[in-house]
Parts: structure tokens; C-alpha cells; sequence
């Protein structure tokens, strides 16, 4: 555990594609057990930043994931180290069955006879993706296939879940349903960073959250509070202050 | 009759031939979407370590075998590794020249050592039955089967294991695997390990059955593996076996029936034809877009 709780600190964080700074220098922490929120416009450097935590991106600045440098650690490792991801676009491998997609999750688990539990479990959450458990993933539906990333996400047992926008493309309906099980999972224990567009959704649920605009950090502070702030309400609720 | 089911014995040992080189070029395209030009010269080296164990070293066959794929897969991960590696995020037509460079290199060392063609002793006990008119020679049962069983294994990897699974997951999406803790690069070794280990293993069964060889014999057994792959389906490991028995059958075929020299001719316009009607190939099927 880290000590004063912080699971994920980023100081100084800046990434840029050539000369365009996708994002500028921010910092942000989040402390164990928490939902906190990342919200902002497209392009805003949301997903960049989760890139850059997955190690997927360089970077400058500092990461760090319970008190560890990520700078340098390969992708999977920091999987290994207790990060899951729910990739932007849900990353589903369509030539592969439900199952497989589960299964390939368990690979840096230790613990490999808990496993079989733990299907239990995501098909408890998902029951649907029982029905379902032979298909290959390309043939299920947008909601499905969300329901998969999620649940695949659970199959690494992490401590802590970074997913990029769960909400994309999917019904109402279904964008609750999604957001209860992240309720869900998080009150079971693990800490979530959630990187948003559906701002309304995102802060209703967040303890803290953070706006990100072109790059750059203009509002923070606990979820319910920027739900009430005239600036989120006017730019990405679509409401008048 | 009798004439036409002995074409197909040989068309049979020729293909599984094919097929298992043509595996090469299809799992290592399925995963990093190269070419790698130079497997045909991956699969004259194995002739040559047959040589190399079999006279130098005077080994057994089994012992040969396993010599020949462990080294050719040695020669392959450390190729994927110096060579192709630090072009991964390069232009495709660098990987493709590299590739090409890695052939010529290996086809000249090889040439340097042995400037004149090697002799491959007799390392199996070949006896002929003949059934009616049908003569079948044991080594020939031999290379079907052994080639049979060797793609029945692949098979089982890919479809069964783990390491299969991600080779799968990562030839459909490379960037959202390691996000899984999926291990790519060494995913991508294993590939290389693997496909160029089955082109080690199709040098030794070549050399059994044509048992003059040279440096240059890759070439031309080379491109036409990468007809059957491409015939199949590139980066469809079925497609790869069933393009690999189909070309076969066209060359003995065209050899039974006409001028032996039509040979190449036919089997390269067969690509371009098929090519024109399944772009794909038999079993390819284009790659979904990412949205």
C-alpha cells in the first residue's frame, strides 16, 4: 500500500507528437479506492495520457504507480505490476472467442487457480457474456463488447483499472448499466481512473475529477462540486449556466 | 489412373514441402505484417545443418532433424531481433529490403563455406512398395507424415495454448495486447522460432529427397512457398497448408501432363490469376478496419 494512500501520482506530465503538445504539463494523483475522473472535449489529451501510463507513449515528467517510477517499465510489465486497461475503442480481439479474450487477460496473473473463480465472477457481473462465451468477439454487439472489456479487465485481478472512455458508442441504458458495475467494482476495491467525455455520467459518480482542456488541467475538485460548476455545466454538459 | 493417384503421391510429398515454408511467411506476416524475404534462405540453411550434423558431426536422423530446427529457429529469433526489429516502426519497404539483404547474406555465407554443393548421405532406410503399378517409396510416406504431424502440432499451438492466443490476439491488434499483459516482443520471438524452425525442418526433408544441395536452392523453393502462402491467404495458418498442397498438385500436375518447363510458368501465373479474382487468397479475409 502507499503510503498517505496516493496509488498513481503524475507530476509534470507533458506529451507531444512532434511539435504539438498533446498535453502540457499537468499533474494529478489518485489516491487508493477512489473513482476520480478525467474529463474534457475530443482531443483535450485524454487518452494521451492514459497512453502515457500504460507506457505505451514517451513522455516527460514523472509517473508513478505506488510510489514506482513507470518511466522506462514495459506495458505489460506495468500490468503485472497491478494496472488494467480498458482500452479506448475496447480493444477487442475479434478473431478471438469470449473466452480467449478473458483468458489472455490472466497472463501475468501468479495466482492461476483462482482463476476459474474469477470467470465466475465477470460472467456473474455480465451474465450475458456466458451466453455468449464461444463467440468470437468480433460478432458481438457495441454493448457487449464493452461488457467484454470491463470483464476482461477484472480477469487481471488489479488493484487498479484505467479505462478510456466506456461510454462511446453505446445506448443510455447501457452507459448506466456500465457505470454501475464500476460502482460496483469499486466499492469490491479497486481504484479507478476514468477518462470521459460523457462529463454528466462521469462526475455523477467520481469522487474527484479533473477537467482537461487542450492539454492543460483548468478545473479540478470533487465530482459533485464540478457537476455544479458553471464553466463544466456550460462547456460539457451542454447546459446554461 | 494408377498414373494419375502417382502424380498425387508426389504431389502430396512436394506440397507438404511448401506448406511448411509457406507457415513461415504466413505467421510471421500474420503477426508484424512483413514479409520476411529472406525464409527461404532460413530453409536452405537447414539443408545445410542437416549436412553439417549428418556428415560433420555423424549423427542420426532424429538427432539431425531436431538440430537443424533448433538452429534454423536460433538463426530466425536472432535475424527478427538485430535485423527486423529496430525497423518495426520504420516504412514497410525498409523491413522488405532488410529482409532481402538478411537472404543475400545468408546465401553468400553459405556459399562461402561451401563453394561446391554438398552430398547428403542416405540418413533413412528408403525401400519402394509397389501396389499394382503404384510405386510408393518409404521416404516419401515419411515426408508427408512427418510434415502432417509437425502442422498438427502448430496447429494445436495456435489454437490451444496460451502463447497461441496471444500470437491470435496480437495479429489482430499489436497495441492493445501488451495493455493485457501480453509480453509481444517475446510473443513475436516465439513466432519467429517457431515458423523458421518449421522451414529448418522442411530443408532437412528436401535434402532427404533431393539430396544435392547449394546455397542458392532457397531462392526459387522460397518464392514459390510465398505463392502458396499468399495462394492460401497471407497470415491464414490453414491457408498456408491448404496453398501449399494446392501449388504441389499444380507443378506435378503441370510436369504430368505437359512440357516440364511450363512448370514455374503455370504456377506463377496461378498466383497472378488468383490474385485477380480472391485478392485475400483462399482463405485471407481483409483485415477489419480500426475505427
Amino acid at each position: 500500500m502507499g503510503a498517505n494512500g496516493i496509488m498513481l501520482s503524475i507530476e509534470n506530465l507533458t506529451i507531444a507528437y512532434g511539435n504539438i503538445k498533446a498535453v502540457d504539463n499537468i499533474s494529478l494523483e489518485v489516491n487508493e479506492g477512489e473513482i476520480v475522473t478525467l474529463i474534457g472535449a475530443n482531443g483535450a489529451g485524454k487518452s494521451s495520457t492514459l497512453r502515457a501510463i500504460s507506457g505505451i507513449v514517451p513522455y516527460s515528467g514523472r509517473i508513478r504507480y505506488r510510489q514506482e517510477d513507470l518511466r522506462g517499465v514495459a506495458a505489460h510489465r506495468i500490468v503485472a505490476m497491478g494496472m488494467a486497461q480498458v482500452p479506448e475503442g475496447r480493444g477487442i480481439f475479434g478473431n478471438l472467442t469470449v473466452m480467449e479474450n478473458l483468458k489472455l487477460a490472466t497472463w501475468q496473473r501468479k495466482d492461476k487457480g483462482d482463476i476459474p473463480k474469477d470467470y465466475e465472477r465477470a460472467f456473474g457481473i455480465f451474465p450475458q457474456l456466458q451466453k455468449r462465451r464461444d463467440q468470437l468477439g468480433g460478432t458481438l454487439s457495441g454493448g457487449e463488447q464493452q461488457m467484454l472489456a470491463v470483464a476482461r479487465a477484472l480477469m487481471s485481478r488489479s488493484s487498479m483499472m484505467l479505462l478510456d472512455e466506456p461510454s462511446m458508442g453505446l445506448a443510455p441504458m447501457l452507459v448506466r448499466d456500465i457505470f454501475q458495475v464500476l460502482c460496483d467494482i469499486n466499492r469490491a476495491g479497486t481504484t479507478i481512473l476514468l477518462v470521459e467525455q460523457n462529463a454528466h455520467m462521469a462526475l455523477s459518480i467520481a469522487a474527484r475529477a479533473y477537467v482537461l482542456e487542450t492539454g492543460r488541467i483548468i478545473l479540478s475538485g470533487p465530482g459533485k462540486e464540478l457537476l455544479g460548476d458553471s464553466r463544466v455545466r456550460e462547456a460539457y454538459l451542454g447546459v446554461d449556466a | 489412373m494408377t498414373y494419375v493417384l502417382q502424380q498425387l503421391l508426389n504431389a502430396l510429398q512436394v506440397g507438404s514441402i511448401y506448406a511448411l515454408i509457406a507457415l513461415g511467411y504466413t505467421m510471421v506476416y500474420g503477426i508484424l505484417t512483413m514479409i520476411n524475404f529472406a525464409h527461404g534462405d532460413l530453409f536452405m540453411v537447414g539443408a545445410f545443418l542437416c549436412f553439417v550434423a549428418a556428415v560433420t558431426f555423424n549423427l542420426p536422423f532424429v538427432p539431425v532433424l531436431l538440430l537443424s530446427m533448433i538452429g534454423v529457429a536460433f538463426l530466425g529469433v536472432v535475424i527478427e531481433r538485430f535485423a527486423y526489429k529496430p525497423l518495426r516502426q520504420a516504412p514497410r519497404v525498409s523491413a522488405i529490403i532488410t529482409a532481402l539483404g538478411v537472404g543475400l547474406f545468408l546465401e553468400n555465407f553459405t556459399l562461402a563455406l561451401n563453394p561446391y554443393p554438398k552430398q547428403i548421405p542416405q540418413l533413412l532406410e528408403n525401400t519402394t512398395w509397389t501396389f499394382s503399378g503404384l510405386s510408393v517409396s518409404s521416404l516419401q510416406v515419411f515426408v508427408i507424415i512427418l510434415s502432417l504431424v509437425l502442422m498438427w502440432i502448430l496447429d494445436l499451438i495456435v489454437r490451444r495454448t496460451m502463447v497461441g492466443m496471444a500470437m491470435r490476439a496480437i495479429s489482430w491488434d499489436k497495441t492493445v495486447a501488451p495493455l493485457l499483459g501480453v509480453p509481444v516482443n517475446m510473443i513475436i520471438s516465439v513466432t519467429f522460432a517457431i515458423g523458421t524452425s518449421l522451414g529448418g525442418a522442411a530443408g532437412v526433408m528436401y535434402a532427404l529427397a533431393y539430396p544435392v544441395i547449394d546455397p542458392y536452392m532457397g531462392i526459387m523453393v522460397g518464392w514459390k512457398a510465398f505463392i502458396a502462402a499468399v495462394v492460401g491467404g497471407i497470415g491464414n495458418i490453414r491457408g498456408a497448408m491448404i496453398g501449399g498442397y494446392i501449388l504441389g498438385a499444380v507443378e506435378i500436375m503441370v510436369v504430368a501432363f505437359m512440357p516440364s518447363t511450363y512448370r514455374d510458368f503455370i504456377a506463377f501465373v496461378l498466383l497472378l490469376v488468383l490474385l485477380i479474382f480472391r485478392p485475400y487468397g483462399i482463405l485471407g479475409k481483409p483485415h477489419p478496419q480500426k475505427v
